[in-house]
């Protein structure tokens, strides 16, 4: 299952890049991994991946529409998952954004991030 | 400097030169404000020119003569409460009826100047109204910064507080599924990193109430004559299990005992979270200087570490709650963001300084000065 699909992560907080990975790694998928936006920006360049999850907030508020966005115009038909704990506080519309900020999903941090694997098979098959 | 504009409406020419000459020249002052208030004078002669010129441009102030030749001045002032435009009229009128003055304040107007009025008349009906006028600006805007700013603090106090329940969920749930094996051992970086958070979850917390202590005023300060010197050996003592931890030696230096007023546990919050940081953003076998010192009329204390230093960008935000200065060595050291804005609001109730240099790789310094 998932042979060959590499996954570039980006997340901020220590553990949850750590649990992430560890998530994508027994689904099968091999995993690319960043601490910042940008050490994010820096592998985008050198691409070489299937997919894309980004933090929302990390050194900026904004950074993980930054990398979505520079993922879709590099590479256009690589899916984007935008992952975010943000939604409740910051009032941030997703519904309106979506069109222009290029995310193929928004995952809520926390709760749904069990399913994120589930998710990434799901865009990688459209 | 502040101007307001006024509008003066009469059809005697002598009246609109003669406030114009009156007002050019006149400021309102208020102890507590930056800069005075100036006036900037515009005449109508007529109450359709006044009409005119109310409708594109805005008067904060506009006198109005009731006995117009055309349109009064009532009239005048029924345009201006009809439209919703925020000016405040003061008629001058030379027969004062009851009748006229019902009439003129149910339609807003908010004073009266009798005519012939006398330069100390006009200027005292117009002190009054400009320093209404700042007033209810002033109350306007800070009830717009203060909204804001609690708006702000608590979206960022919810996220911050988000992080580690996410992350330690996310462990609970790995361990739930048993994914990586079925011990308990199996487990046990992912259980001690789970501590980890709640830890600094809780430190955040009891952070979070020094914090509203500081700001409602709440904390009872009793400064009493203090040992600096003293206070800095308990508060090293305090840390020394991290210190051993990380391999970083704390050393003091003071020749002699210093004295100054301040709340022992206030102190005690400043030198913890200042040699805290020292000690978690050192290097492993770094060193922590701590020097307490009298220099003229002042007392100095500088922290000094050999640790990772902080980037010129990241130093201008240092002071603000909930900054974390996030970066590979920085990832994986707990923090709540809230120390150095602690620190600082502290050391504003007492009226001192904190001066910070840094250079990344080789060290930071704190320097906090008392002022005798």
């Amino acid at each position: 299952m998932n042979k060959n699909i590499t996954v570039l992560i980006a997340d901020d907080d220590f553990d949850y890049l750590f649990q992430m990975r560890f998530r994508l790694e027994s689904a099968g998928f091999d995993v690319i991994s960043a601490s910042s936006q940008k050490e994010a920006e820096q592998l985008i360049e050198i691409g070489g991946f299937d997919a894309a999850v980004f933090d929302l907030m990390m050194e900026n508020d904004d950074s993980g529409f930054v990398l979505a966005y520079k993922t879709k115009k590099a590479f256009p038909s690589i899916p984007v998952v935008l992952s975010t704990a943000v939604t409740a506080e910051t009032g941030y519309n997703f519904e309106n954004d979506s069109s222009w900020v290029k995310a193929d999903l928004y995952l809520e941090k926390g709760v749904e991030s069990e399913r994120i694997a589930e998710e990434l098979n799901k865009l990688l098959k459209m | 400097m502040d101007k307001l504009k006024i509008l003066v409406v009469d059809d005697e020419f002598g009246i609109r030169s003669g406030v114009k000459r009156i007002l050019e020249k006149f400021e309102v002052d208020y102890p507590f404000m930056d800069e005075a208030i100036a006036f900037e004078v515009m005449e109508a002669e007529t109450g359709e020119i006044a009409v005119e010129m109310i409708k594109s441009d805005f008067y904060n102030i506009v006198l109005l003569d009731n006995k117009l030749p055309g349109m009064q001045g009532v009239e005048v002032l029924e345009f201006i409460n009809s439209q919703q435009i925020d000016s405040k009229v003061i008629m001058i009128t030379s027969y004062a009826s009851l009748e006229l003055a019902v009439k003129a304040t149910k339609h807003g107007a908010i004073d009266f100047v009798p005519k012939p009025f006398t330069p100390q008349e006009l200027r005292a009906s117009i002190e009054n109204i400009t320093k209404q006028l700042f007033l209810k600006k002033m109350t306007t805007k800070l009830q717009k910064e203060g909204k804001q700013i609690r708006f702000q603090f608590l979206s960022l106090l919810s996220h911050e507080l988000k992080s580690p329940v996410n992350a330690v969920e996310g462990y609970l749930k790995i361990i739930k599924e048993q994914k990586n094996g079925d011990k308990v051992t199996d487990y046990m970086p992912m259980i001690e990193r789970s501590i980890e958070r709640l830890d600094a979850m809780r430190g955040m917390i009891l952070d979070l109430l020094d914090l509203t202590k500081i700001e409602s005023g709440q904390a009872k300060r009793n400064p009493v004559p203090v040992d600096i010197g003293e206070v800095a050996k308990t508060c090293v003592a305090t840390l020394n299990p991290l210190a051993i931890q990380k391999d970083v030696n704390i050393y003091l230096n003071y020749n002699t005992k210093i004295i100054y007023e301040f709340d022992v546990n206030d102190l005690e919050i400043v030198f913890n979270n200042i040699f805290s940081n020292a000690v978690k953003y050192n290097k492993n076998g770094g060193r922590v200087d701590c020097t307490i010192r009298e220099i003229e009329n002042n007392i100095e204390i500088i922290i000094a570490d050999t640790g990772i230093g902080i980037s010129n960008d990241d130093q201008a935000k240092l002071f603000n709650e909930f900054v974390r200065i996030k970066n590979k060595e920085t990832s994986k050291i707990p923090g709540s963001g809230l120390g150095l804005s602690i620190v600082k609001k502290i050391l504003d109730n007492y009226n001192a300084d904190i001066l910070l240099e840094s250079e990344v790789n080789i060290g930071t310094n704190v320097k906090i000065i008392l002022k005798k």
